[in-house]
């Protein structure tokens, strides 16, 4: 019998969905935001808070400069009309997500940072925008997002399609990198903030304060920009910014805030909703259908004054009924791990597993692994249910040394109910000196790999598109009613590479300059030497006969 | 004798160690010993003196690329000669016939002509029209100077007005009595202090060419107020970015719409196309809700409003300026104007300056930063409107505001004419073209200063520091900006004034990427002293034995002459 509470000091503030300029009728921005509340069955609380910002504009017009911001944050307007950026997605995670605890997230995110971008396929040049797009980023988001380099990014083919409009297939255009060792904290959530209309003063951001979301099991922030349709018939082009932020609280932690706009609290109440209490009471009940799973959520619309009721204030507390209650297998989830000993070689381990009880169905599996961990292709293994199980596509790309990583994507089909297992073998490189980090017996940090998949639903999923959709279940369109989108990221590896003593170079010049002194010196001593014949002293037998034949007075011996 | 294959044995190991000794092997043969020993001594010392001490050196040192030294330190002591050309057009009436039959004629620095056309029937009144009919008659080049002299007499200008100037290069000049038995040498000399006050308003005068060149020159004859028109406005650079920003601090109160699109394009897109020549401008804009300015206004009951204090504005920009955010997109210098729209609890809002006087224009500007406008909406606000309130902004009040700022902080500076001097306004493009000239002057002014300084400090770093790598791409940038400098001082002897300024943003551009180059930086840490630290353990062991025989053969050479000297004796 557990208890947790959530407080929430909610006051109204106007809308401004809809601000339309005059003259230019077509240009409308629309500002709307949202928090899912999800009590997890480890007994934490999963928040995932969405703000979305609609811009019915094109950055991407010919002749024609995007530069009057309204709700849409100058900064990134500007970035996504210099380098002609079709989608952006980048995100900062600290800890990691335990799918098998937790379920699905709703929006997933690697440890660390995670940057994907599509240009527009009229750039000529992708690696220099890339480049340069990454350390402006790294100015907007105070991350180390400038260390992403050729060397950590890869072009992959199948696994990072767009979501948004447009067919793009040429992944000429895709750069993926991810910085599995950034460490996020309140210095990257600020800017983050900024990026909302109304900053962290009114709405749902009131409630992020850093003091609080960092004392989480997981934190994750993002920013997903995309062209969206404007409407049903998708006449026109509409730019979508959503800011996401998912926390992992455990139990006692409380949250206070103010609101703006549409917003909306979903209290996601199990399939019945008989496994909570509920106060004050639910004033609307809605079902959505989200990661194949049919939930029940106690709706609070913020804009509407009886969520408040007289004290103008909004107080939620959950009551455990008790700890039983089931949870949903997450169908499909994956780990990696290292195995083998010593500095040499090693073997990396991916392990998915399919928990659908009569379904299978196929996998994308993507790697990315740096230059320095020389992968042996031809050891790679694919084997489910102890049988080789062979992958219906392969794309490779090999390393080149201190150029580009490793890329390694592959289509597998999982068999139902089953553990599948890939091994591929590597050898560790030697690195320059230089090319060390600071503390290099920490190790080197390889990116996730990721698995994308349709995983088949258990219920039916819709697949019409509506504007008044929750925004956690309108991230990903659905294209079919039996199946739903899902990426899995595993773990980041931690690899140790051989490491040199970095006083060698001085060690070296030392001991080269006493080697070639001591030759030098030997070689000088004998070159100048002046040698003189010594006259050979007489044996002492020949002495004393001499001595006795002067005596004598007979010739000496010599 | 026995000891000849010893020496044999020794001596095959030389052509290994140093092949120029070969020389002297055939000597050594014939040589006593101890000979042999010292010309081996010295050979090494020589071998280590002309081939190891160079070979160590050159293969540790840094790259260094050639600098034209020379001539930057002949940059360093700049001398400027600014010419301009002025065409001195007299009417019919001014001049008696002796006095046009002496013609042509160069006076000085001023070129002029004599045109007998029929100015005086044109020009009934100074009006634009005629200052344009003005302009077609001599369509003069940038940064020239048309003065036109009419008789004394002429009832085209108002009694006490002396000159008048007007929206394009030209001036209207009435002439000072003239003495009919003068030639036009003396003519032209009577004129030259009212051509040179002219030249002074539309060109350029000695206080601006000195507020160009405050960041070389010590400031000390300049007047307050020239230096703090230098002060104000934004430094030159080839390209600007002007935002504006509408600050909402409580959109519950009221939702605020401005049309910023068609503002810009009516009133501040015409004076950017005019001040195209100088930079690249680019406009953007946005809205910023909840944002608040970093001072509490105070509640004045005398005027039952809100008053900001002139010393509290200091305080107001810092809390915007964090909202704000940075251009992403490039690194010119940020020009910002926020429109700041109080809430209804705290309108309306005043501005005072020091002498505790409303502002009538109730905004202000902070130096090379951009300017603030108070705009009050509580007079919009019904009775018993609902909130919020729609308002939709003035924007010929705003930009009118921002206009004027955004003059001052391109530094289009207030000209103090002389007396009788009458200046026509600029007209709907907010710049005349004699305005832009002297904005042109002081820019090409300021640029070669900027440039100049520039790389004179690189160079005379480069010449301190003497571990810092010079690439061959910085050589060339540093040349170029040279070279550009060099056209630019020309081209304004020449009074080519379009040229020079083209010609001083090259030089700065060059300037300023040969300075901030990040390879400039690589070994600025790995100094003469750490590179000799890690040698020592084969200077050491090398120069002890070398320098010891040394010793030992002059020690020996001495006393052997002072034996001969003594055989002799």
């Amino acid at each position: 019998f557990r208890l947790s509470s959530l407080i929430g000091h909610i006051s109204t503030c106007p809308s401004l969905i809809g601000q339309c300029c005059q003259r230019h009728p077509g240009s409308v921005d629309e500002f709307q935001e949202e928090l899912v509340i999800r009590p997890l069955h480890s007994g934490d609380i999963y928040a995932s808070f969405q703000f979305r910002t609609l811009w019915d504009t094109d950055f991407l017009q010919e002749g024609q400069k995007v530069s009057h911001y309204r709700l849409f944050p100058k900064s990134l307007g500007q970035v996504l009309s210099k380098f002609s950026v079709r989608e952006l997605h980048i995100s900062f995670t600290q800890g990691f997500w335990r799918t098998m605890q937790w379920g699905q997230p709703f929006i997933p995110s690697p440890p660390g940072a995670e940057l994907w971008v599509w240009f527009h396929d009229t750039v000529s040049d992708v690696d220099g925008n890339w480049k340069e797009l990454t350390n402006v980023l790294s100015g907007i988001f105070c991350a180390s997002l400038n260390f992403i380099d050729l060397t950590n990014t890869v072009q992959p083919s199948a696994s990072f399609k767009p979501l948004g409009l447009g067919n793009a297939t040429d992944h000429r255009f895709l750069r993926y990198a991810t910085l599995p060792r950034e460490i996020v904290c309140t210095e990257n959530l600020t800017p983050w903030k900024k990026l909302l209309p109304c900053g962290s003063k009114a709405g749902l951001a009131v409630l992020l304060k850093s003091e609080k979301l960092f004392h989480s099991s997981f934190h994750s922030q993002a920013v997903h920009i995309r062209p969206v349709c404007q409407d049903e018939q998708c006449t026109s082009k509409a730019w979508e910014l959503r800011q996401t932020l998912n926390v992992v609280f455990d139990l006692y932690t409380a949250g206070q805030g103010k609101k703006a706009f549409r917003s909306s609290i979903y209290l996601n109440c199990g399939k019945t909703g008989e496994l909570f209490e509920l106060s004050p009471a639910t004033p609307l009940l809605s079902q959505a259908v989200v990661l194949g799973d049919r939930r029940t959520y106690s709706v609070f619309d913020l804009t509407r004054a009886e969520t408040f009721g007289q004290l103008r204030s909004l107080n939620l507390l959950l009551r455990w009924k008790g700890d039983g209650g089931e949870m949903l297998r997450p169908l499909l989830h994956a780990e990696r791990y290292v195995a083998g000993f010593g500095l040499q070689t090693g073997e990396i381990h991916t392990v998915i597993y399919n928990n659908h009880p009569y379904r299978a169905f196929p996998v994308l599996l993507m790697d990315s692994v740096p230059w320095y961990l020389q992968l042996y292709i031809h050891t790679l293994t694919v084997t489910s249910k102890s049988r080789d199980n062979k992958p219906s596509y392969i794309h490779y790309q090999p390393a080149k040394d201190r150029h580009r990583p490793h890329l390694l994507e592959m289509l597998i089909q999982l068999p139902p109910h089953s553990m599948t297992e890939v091994t591929v073998q590597f050898e560790r490189a030697l690195l320059k000196w230089t090319e060390y980090t600071p503390d290099p017996n920490h190790g080197f940090y390889v990116g996730s790999s990721v698995v994308s998949a349709l995983v088949p639903s258990m219920v039916a999923m819709s697949t019409n598109f509506t504007q008044d959709q929750p925004l956690f279940s309108s991230f990903v369109p659905v294209k079919e009613e039996s199946s739903y989108f899902v990426r899995v990221y595993t773990e980041p590896l931690l690899v140790n590479l051989p490491t040199p003593d970095f006083s060698m170079p001085y060690n070296v010049i030392c001991l080269t300059c006493t080697v070639v002194a001591v030759g030098y010196g030997s070689f000088y001593n004998l070159l100048t030497r002046t040698f003189q014949v010594d006259e050979p002293s007489l044996p002492l037998a020949k002495r004393l006969a001499n001595l006795i034949r002067r005596i004598r007075g007979v010739p000496l011996l010599t | 004798m026995d000891n000849s294959p010893k020496t044999e044995n020794s001596l095959t190991i030389y052509p290994f160690v140093v092949p120029n000794l070969l020389i002297s092997y055939c000597c050594i043969l014939v040589m006593p010993e101890k000979q042999r020993g010292r010309y081996a001594a010295l050979a090494i010392a020589a071998v280590v003196i002309v081939v190891g001490i160079p070979l160590w050196w050159k293969t540790t040192e840094t790259y260094r690329a050639w600098l034209p030294f020379s001539e930057i330190s002949e940059l360093d002591s700049l001398q400027l000669q600014l010419s301009v050309d002025i065409e001195v057009v007299f009417s019919r009436g001014t001049l008696t016939p002796e006095q046009q039959k002496k013609f042509p004629l160069s006076h000085v620095n001023e070129k002029e002509h004599q045109v007998d056309v029929s100015i005086p029937e044109l020009l009934t009144s100074p009006s634009t029209e005629a200052d344009l009919s003005l302009h077609m008659l001599s369509e003069s080049s940038c940064g020239s100077v048309v003065v036109y002299v009419i008789p004394e007499s002429s009832t085209l200008l108002p009694e006490d007005v002396k000159v008048y100037v007007g929206q394009r290069r030209t001036a209207l000049l009435r002439s000072p009595p003239f003495k009919t038995s003068w030639n036009l040498k003396e003519v032209l000399s009577n004129l030259d202090v009212e051509v040179e006050q002219v030249v002074s308003t539309m060109s350029f005068g000695h206080q601006d060419i000195v507020a160009a060149l405050s960041n070389r020159v010590r400031m000390t004859k300049v007047t307050k107020e020239s230096m703090a028109d230098s002060m104000r406005a934004i430094k030159s650079s080839p390209g600007y970015e002007i935002t504006f920003s509408l600050l909402n601090p409580d959109p519950k109160s009221h939702s605020l719409h401005w049309d910023i699109e068609g503002a810009v394009q009516s009133y501040i897109q015409p004076l950017l196309n005019k001040l195209a020549p100088i930079a690249n401008f680019s406009v953007d804009s946005q809205i910023l809700y909840y944002a608040v300015l970093g001072v509490n206004p105070r509640f004045d009951n005398s005027v039952s409003a809100y008053t900001l204090s002139a010393d509290s504005l200091s305080h107001v920009i810092n809390p915007v300026e964090a909202r704000l955010g940075s251009n992403a997109a490039s690194s010119n210098p940020v020009l910002n104007f926020l429109l700041y729209v109080p809430d209804a609890h705290h309108s309306p809002l005043f501005i005072r300056d020091h002498s505790k006087r409303k502002v009538p224009s109730n905004a202000f500007h902070s130096p090379r930063w951009g300017g603030i406008m108070v705009y009050n909406v509580n007079e919009m606000y019904g009775p018993e409107a609902e909130r919020p309130v729609d308002i939709n902004i003035n924007m010929a009040k705003v930009m009118g505001v921002f206009l004027a700022q955004l003059r001052l902080m391109l530094g289009v500076q207030h000209t103090h004419p002389p007396t009788g001097f009458v200046l026509q306004s600029p007209g709907s493009a907010g710049l005349a073209d004699w305005e832009l000239d002297r904005l042109l002057w002081s820019r090409s002014v300021e640029n070669i200063a900027t440039a100049s300084t520039t790389i004179t400090s690189l160079a005379q770093l480069l010449d301190q520091i003497g571990n810092i790598v010079i690439n061959d791409n910085i050589a060339q940038q540093v040349s170029s900006a040279v070279t550009s400098l060099q056209s630019a001082v020309a081209e304004l002897e020449a009074g080519n004034l379009a040229f020079a300024l083209q010609y001083s943003r090259e030089a700065i551009l060059a300037s300023e990427r040969a300075f901030f180059d990040p390879s400039l930086l690589h070994l600025l840490y790995f100094p003469d002293d750490q590179k000799f630290a890690i040698y020592i353990p084969l200077f050491l062991p090398m120069c002890v034995p070398i320098v010891l025989s040394l010793l030992k053969i002059v020690s020996e050479a001495k006393k052997r002459r002072a034996d001969k000297q003594a055989k002799s004796d």
